[in-house]
């Protein structure tokens, strides 16, 4: 194809996603494009998975059998958006067996909150109410991206995601309400969830590298600061509603922006997490590889035995003709 | 009204400990799907659980609720069977202990939906639809690890055979009033025992595993006397109710 030709198809191209077409895994599409979807829906996807494994550390520890069964349905859930996200993204010529081998390889990135560690029962209603709360904000523009497998991935993960924040949320308030130890169980999950659930947000948008270009594939609508600022103003009032404190001595309301302002965010901090050095950044992924691990023969005898009967039924359609 | 509150515990106890075993592996399955399956099938039956208790306690009348069941008691107040106690040494164990509990729970909730009693009927008629879905899942695999690879057969063998000593106790009629047989309103188990070993006994073949030696059973989980993996996990299953008793979450 002519350099001229190329530049057609993605005038086009571009032209179709400014009229809010939905772009199909068989249309053509710019290889930038292809790769930055690959790459943030592979890492979408993989933040389900890893995400599984801080929840998953508290549910044969949790309180009660409804609270039991509430988080166990969660992380399926989880699972299921991990399931369909990495389908999206299979759409895009790429198999499931390289994505996980970018991930267990470090070679793809998921979501930083997932290095800190699940300390007390506390932190699973303050994972419901902040990270899944911030990943809402971050998520719900995704409905209406260009392209059509991933808008359609994220109706759903968006619905489930509002339930799951709604559930941490009542979790903590039964806390709040509840004994002193309670109270104070919910107060230190705040304190240790705030500043990483801002950190979701990204670097501010002077530092953001893919900005530009997201916005106009509408895998972005909004700015890293812009969304961030959406979360302190959506949150700080559910946190008066719990009766705690956000660890913030920063943090008043600013008539005149009509927004809060808030403190300066630790991005030493961040940037250590992003580059692999986060609390729990090693044992996540040696958990994802070592579950991976372990399950090669049970993999392997799926397959052989898949084969087997594959060609039983060759034998016999065979013999019957 | 003993006899039936502990008639029930020796059915949802099975379901408590299989289902929080289950939990356990959450996030670490061979494959996304298996992973999804497994909580599945673990959140059925701590649902169960949650249907038999609320009935234990309402009987029990003493103002007790689901979890002062299944979170207070000491370890040989529990009544589970050995099997769904075993540790989940590795996938060949998981897909065994569940095809070798779900074959029996099935042929079990077939008859509970008949029972004299119209609440564990009911309960019954709710749960056997959840758990032919389990059958199916856990039949499935022993056949695809049966009949797969040379390592997976063996693994798979490996499990069945060090899990078989637990599998007469699901028969044992210990905790089983005969007033509440001769009400109907408990499950005869005996008369399960030989549908259960030949559907067993034909899974096993179609997935090309040999039957274990029949000769030597362990019992002991429905008296309360469990193998030293319970301990363990119930340490963890009690460990927010020990240490912050009294309060609710």
């Amino acid at each position: 194809m002519s350099e001229n030709e190329v530049k057609n198809l993605e005038d086009i191209f571009e032209a179709r996603i400014a009229r809010d077409e939905k772009i199909e895994p068989k249309d053509w599409m710019p290889e930038k494009y292809r790769k930055t979807h690959i790459r943030q829906i592979s890492q979408h996807a993989h933040s389900e998975i890893v995400g599984m494994l801080p929840e998953g550390n508290w549910i044969t520890r949790a309180p009660s059998l409804r609270r039991k069964a509430a988080l166990l349905a969660k992380v399926q859930d989880e699972a299921g958006h991990g399931l369909y996200l990495y389908s999206a993204c299979e759409t895009l010529g790429i198999s499931r067996e390289e994505l996980y081998d970018q991930l267990h390889t470090g070679k793809a990135k998921y979501s930083s909150i997932f290095n800190y560690p699940t300390l007390t029962w506390a932190d699973m209603g303050a994972i419901g109410w902040l990270v899944d709360g911030a990943a809402i904000i971050n998520q719900v523009p995704l409905c209406n991206t260009s392209y059509g497998p991933y808008a359609r991935a994220m109706v759903r993960v968006c619905k489930e995601e509002s339930f799951h924040q709604r559930q941490g949320f009542e979790s903590l308030l039964k806390l709040c309400k509840g004994t002193p130890a309670q109270k104070e169980m919910a107060q230190d999950a705040l304190n240790r969830w705030w500043w990483p659930s801002l950190m979701m947000f990204g670097p501010t948008d002077d530092e953001s590298t893919h900005t530009e270009q997201s916005m106009k594939w509408k895998l972005k609508r909004k700015t890293n600061d812009e969304l961030r600022q959406q979360f302190v103003d959506q949150t700080v009032p559910q946190a008066e509603i719990l009766g705690i404190n956000i660890p913030d001595p920063d943090l008043k309301w600013n008539a005149e922006r009509k927004h809060y302002d808030f403190g300066e965010i630790n991005w030493d901090e961040f940037w250590q997490v992003v580059k692999g050095h986060g609390p729990c950044n090693k044992k996540r992924i040696k958990d994802r590889v070592g579950a991976w691990e372990r399950g090669a023969w049970v993999r392997d005898a799926a397959l052989a035995y898949s084969d087997k009967k594959e060609l039983g039924e060759q034998t016999e359609s065979k013999i019957a003709s | 009204m003993d006899n039936l509150y502990n008639y029930i515990l020796t059915i949802a106890d099975n379901c408590l400990i299989l289902g929080q075993r289950l939990g356990e592996l959450c996030g670490h399955g061979p494959s996304l799907e298996t992973d999804i399956a497994v909580t599945n099938i673990s959140l059925d039956l701590i649902g169960q659980t949650r249907s038999y208790y609320q009935y234990a306690a309402e009987i029990e009348g003493k103002g007790r609720t689901e979890d002062d069941i299944a979170f207070l008691r000491l370890e040989k107040e529990y009544k589970n069977c050995l099997l769904v106690e075993q540790p989940n040494e590795h996938f060949g164990y998981v897909i065994g202990r569940q095809y070798l509990w779900d074959t029996y729970h099935y042929l079990f909730l077939s008859e509970l939906q008949g029972s004299a009693d119209e609440i564990l009927a009911a309960i019954a008629k709710k749960a056997i639809k959840e758990v032919s879905y389990h059958k199916r899942f856990s039949g499935d695999w022993v056949k695809r690890l049966g009949d797969g690879t040379n390592e997976s057969r063996g693994k798979m063998q490996e499990a069945i055979c060090d899990l078989w000593p637990y599998v007469d106790e699901l028969f044992d009629m210990t905790g089983v009033g005969t007033d509440l047989i001769e009400n109907r309103v408990a499950v005869d188990l005996s008369a399960l025992k030989e549908a259960y070993y030949e559907q067993v006994f034909e899974l096993l073949s179609e997935a090309t595993l040999d039957v274990p030696e029949r000769k030597y059973f362990i019992y002991g989980g429905k008296k309360g006397v469990h193998s030293e993996h319970l301990g363990y996990l119930l340490t963890d299953l009690q460990y927010m109710q020990r240490a912050y008793p009294n309060m609710e979450w």
